[in-house]
């Protein structure tokens, strides 16, 4: 019997090490990657490494501001590609979609989610680039913004679309029965009632897959040209730029550490936290939008 | 739902012709918006179709017997096959496992089994639990490239593991983590309350009840966190690629670098020019990612079937 | 009597294979109150969403027999008309999550009204045909869902109304009220009555009583079927019920 419980007491305790352990990850990436950034902002200051164009390692010039502009212009194109089919979708399948469809649909977007992330940058680079190319632009390689967000616009796609159904799911019933009963048709019940009923929960699937698009490392760097450079116009018309070359915040620290040592690796560690910062904010808000999505569905 | 039996108006049901021509007006442009978005879902299997086909299509030529049984033999023209890069993904997908498995589902039972206790169990408990459900939630959403920048500060760099397979498994075990906690905390709570309290109620301690009532009713959904997680590490490049090293020989030792398949790919792509060899192992990754997909499936439908006959 | 408003022939429903409503001819008067009463699971509702086809949302109903509105069949109606014809207030209130304006508004404006002055009309119209519109005059902006449960339940009615239906279906729209409330119900009910034909599902004898001029009385046995038993004037149902087992309801000898 004495044995019994001291058992119970011991198993307890390792599970509660195991429990902890989540956020003692948490904290040590968060100190690894700060302290071994202190060096590069001691050096340049915060200003000199985010309000600096320059990254030329060899010269010891350390900006990422060029990569932070490339990190957010790709993850804002991605979005204005893949959110209305991402949407569309997921309206598709929680309202449209006859269960035979639903049941093609739901797993082919399951596995978008699944393919692994050099398999789209390896389609990108061998039939997308080629096809981008053909633009007729002087200066046009094929790599460059507008092919990395179509290939980051697919990756983000799952994401927004299972959590965007879910939010158009959870929307109770009876609001859906009420405005049928009013005399809408079902297209007016969608866009009146549904989306904005699941708002919150959609917000959340948006952010989220801004999230996992200023995250994605190695299809970026297959399809995007890694030129570090502040993208702009290639000519007189400004959509030119779309086709201009860029790094992201992603590619910069996978491309260069390997090799780096002393500042240089200290501002790439800088690169990291930027990123890292990033992150933690769209994280946050989106599952402040989420709690208040799941407060306003119970 | 289905609410498209759109029969046509009969005059007789005019009441007024202009609320007729709105409902007219209302009825096509949802029809033509449904239009929209069928297309939409349209676009999204096809873009699978022609990625997942093109893959294949391509690949297909390179792929024999001989491509997988091979070593690559390195060098631009990316010869040989991709049979070291298997054995290194099943040798880093066992060893991850090996270290995150246990300690993710030990969190979970922590987090979900030991709650009651914890509230009467003091400030510290309480606050320990809260501290790692934002942890889960936190590592969930950190982007694979900052675990490896941290694998290789701290794994590679500072203890000295170097380029290689422990430097590797450990950040990757980070990674994987939150995915085997949240799976598995999600098959705890499916577990119902009674037959907790049933064992309890005889005098089992916590951890009896736990180990021989919960554990084995929750297995299926642990497992499903678990293949999640394999699929997971196949796919994964960006932390291997900053802590792996990436040797095409076979590493010999925990010590050793080496590269899995994804990894593979990627310095095929980047360079060799080996195009038709990186679409083979691509093709390769996307069957092992169906079949995971197809067992989880299975899993999750013979879970479902289990709780209808239980109800 | 007055004009028939409702009816149906031979009418039956089936949700997949079971047979949930078997043979009911009923024929619903213009203009007046007609209840709906009988055990649990004997088909009201089911009976009730007939006639907006509220019964098309759920897959596998089928139906036989015939339904009509003012003599048309309501399943070769376009069903969105027929749902601006025919409102329905439901058990549980269930304003959507948008300010009582919006709420009275949506009707009309998915309807394709926009004008600003014509919609404020016909809120304040609604909400005082509901009798609701002291209570929330000053108020319009704010959530319908920050009501007390009888307010949102007097709401919907007033969401009801503003789409002009002729006729109104009512499934227990009491049930979840306090008896202050219910009574405030019962009044509008009454009053409302002037203008609708009203279809009212409940299980209270005493409200059957004290509102509807008609009473319907559903049953069901072992096989679930729900069938009608009795229709008349409610004074006749209650004083003289024809059938035994609609007096053994009426006194209470069922649950
Ligand atoms: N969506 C459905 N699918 C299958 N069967 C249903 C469905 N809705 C109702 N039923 C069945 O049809 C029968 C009639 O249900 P209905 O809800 O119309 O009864 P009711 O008289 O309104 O009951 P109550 O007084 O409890 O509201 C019941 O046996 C019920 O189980
Ligand atoms: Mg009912």
């Amino acid at each position: 019997m004495q044995n019994k419980l001291q058992v119970d007491k011991a198993v307890r305790t390792v599970l509660l090490i195991s429990a902890s352990l989540s956020i003692v990850i948490v904290v040590s990436i968060f100190i690894f990657i700060f302290r071994s950034s202190l060096p590069a902002f001691k050096e340049f200051g915060v200003q000199g490494l985010l309000g600096e164009l320059t990254w030329r390692p060899a010269n010891g010039s350390f900006g990422i501001l060029a990569m932070i502009v490339g990190s957010v212009m790709v993850t804002l194109m991605a979005l204005v590609i893949g959110v209305p089919l991402a949407i569309a979708t997921a309206i598709f399948l929680a309202e449209i979609a006859p269960r035979g469809v639903q049941a093609v649909v739901r797993p082919a977007v399951q596995l978008l989610a699944g393919i692994p992330s050099v398999v789209y940058g390896l389609f990108g680079m061998v039939v997308l680039v080629p096809l981008i190319r053909r633009i007729p632009v002087a200066g046009n390689s094929g790599y460059g913004l507008l092919s990395a967000a179509i290939v980051l616009a697919v990756m983000i796609l799952p994401t927004i679309t299972s959590i965007s159904e879910d939010a158009i799911r959870a929307v109770p019933r009876a609001y859906t029965e009420a405005s049928l009963a009013l005399g809408a048709t079902h297209l007016q019940t969608i866009f009146q009632v549904l989306l904005p009923a699941g708002k919150s929960g959609i917000v959340a699937a948006l952010i989220l897959g801004i999230g996992r698009a200023l995250g994605e490392t190695m299809a970026m760097i297959m399809v995007i040209g890694n030129s570090v450079i502040l993208p702009a116009p290639l000519n007189d018309n400004p959509l030119t730029v779309f086709l201009s070359q860029a790094r992201t915040l992603t590619g910069n620290i996978a491309v260069e550490i390997n090799y780096a040592s002393g500042l240089h690796a200290s501002a790439l560690f800088a690169t990291g936290v930027v990123l890292f910062m990033l992150i933690m904010i769209v994280n946050v808000s989106a599952h402040a939008f989420l709690n208040r999505s799941n407060a306003l569905a119970n | 739902m289905t609410e498209q039996e759109l029969t046509p108006m009969k005059p007789a049901d005019l009441r007024a012709s202009s609320a007729s021509a709105n409902l007219r007006k209302r009825q096509t442009t949802q029809k033509l918006s449904f239009g929209l978005l069928w297309l939409a879902s349209l676009i999204v299997v096809l873009v699978l179709v022609v990625v997942v086909g093109y893959v294949f299509i391509t690949g297909f030529k390179s792929l024999s017997w001989d491509f997988l049984t091979t070593a690559p033999k390195g060098g631009l023209s990316g010869e040989g096959g991709i049979s070291t890069t298997i054995i290194t993904t099943i040798y880093l997908v066992a060893l991850i496992l090996v270290i995150a498995a246990p300690l993710g589902i030990g969190a979970a039972i922590f987090m979900i089994e030991y709650q009651e206790q914890t509230k009467a169990g003091g400030k510290f408990v309480q606050a320990l639990l809260q501290a790692a459900n934002f942890g889960v939630e936190t590592l969930a959403g950190i982007p694979s490239i900052i675990f490896g920048l941290f694998g290789y500060a701290l794994f590679v760099s500072t203890l000295q593991f170097g380029f290689s397979l422990l430097s590797a498994a450990l950040a990757g075990a980070c990674l994987v983590l939150p995915t085997i906690i949240r799976t598995t905390q999600e098959a705890l709570l499916t577990v119902p309350v009674s037959l907790r309290e049933g064992s309890l109620a005889l005098g089992a301690t916590r951890w009896q009840t736990i180990s021989k009532v919960v554990l084995p009713a929750a297995i299926p959904g642990i497992i499903t966190g678990i293949i999640l997680s394999v699929g997971r590490i196949i796919s994964e490049t960006a932390v291997f690629y900053v802590t792996l090293g990436g040797s095409y020989r076979l590493p010999n030792s925990l010590l050793s670098g080496g590269r899995t398949l994804s990894l593979h790919l990627f310095y095929l792509a980047m360079d060799t020019n080996a195009f038709e060899k990186a679409m083979g192992t691509g093709a390769v990754l996307i069957v092992s990612i169906i079949i995971i997909n197809l067992v989880i499936d299975l899993i999750s439908r013979k879970l479902s079937a289990g709780v209808r006959q239980q109800q | 009597m007055n004009a028939i408003k409702l009816e149906t022939n031979a009418y039956s429903l089936f949700y997949g294979k079971f047979r949930a409503l078997e043979d009911i001819s009923l024929k619903i008067p213009e203009k007046q109150v007609t209840a709906i009463i009988g055990p649990s699971g004997c088909g009201k509702s089911t009976f009730l969403r007939t006639f907006n086809r509220m019964n098309d949302l759920i897959p596998g109903v089928r139906t036989e027999g015939q339904a009509l509105l003012d003599g048309e069949d309501i399943f070769s109606m376009d069903v969105v008309a027929l749902r601006q014809r025919v409102g329905m207030v439901f058990q549980k209130p269930n304003p959507f999550p948008k300010s009582i304006f919006d709420n009275v508004a949506y009707g009309p404006r998915v309807n394709g009204i926009r004008d600003k002055k014509a919609l404020d009309e016909i809120v304040e119209t609604s909400l005082r045909g509901a009798a609701l519109w002291n209570e929330v005059k000053d108020n319009l902006g704010k959530s319908g869902l920050a009501l007390s449960g009888g307010q949102q339940q007097r709401l919907c009615i007033a969401r009801a109304l503003a789409v002009k239906p002729s006729v109104i279906l009512m499934d227990e729209p009491a049930a979840s009220l306090d008896p202050i409330a219910t009574q405030r119900i019962e009044e509008l009910i009454r009053q409302l009555v002037e203008e609708y034909t009203i279809v009212i599902v409940t299980h209270n004898m005493q409200q059957a009583g004290r509102v509807s001029d008609y009473t319907a009385f559903f049953f069901t046995d072992e096989s679930r079927t729900g069938k009608l038993v009795e229709f008349n004037l409610t004074r006749k149902i209650f004083t003289n019920p024809q059938d035994k087992r609609t007096e053994d309801y009426i006194t209470g000898r069922f649950g």
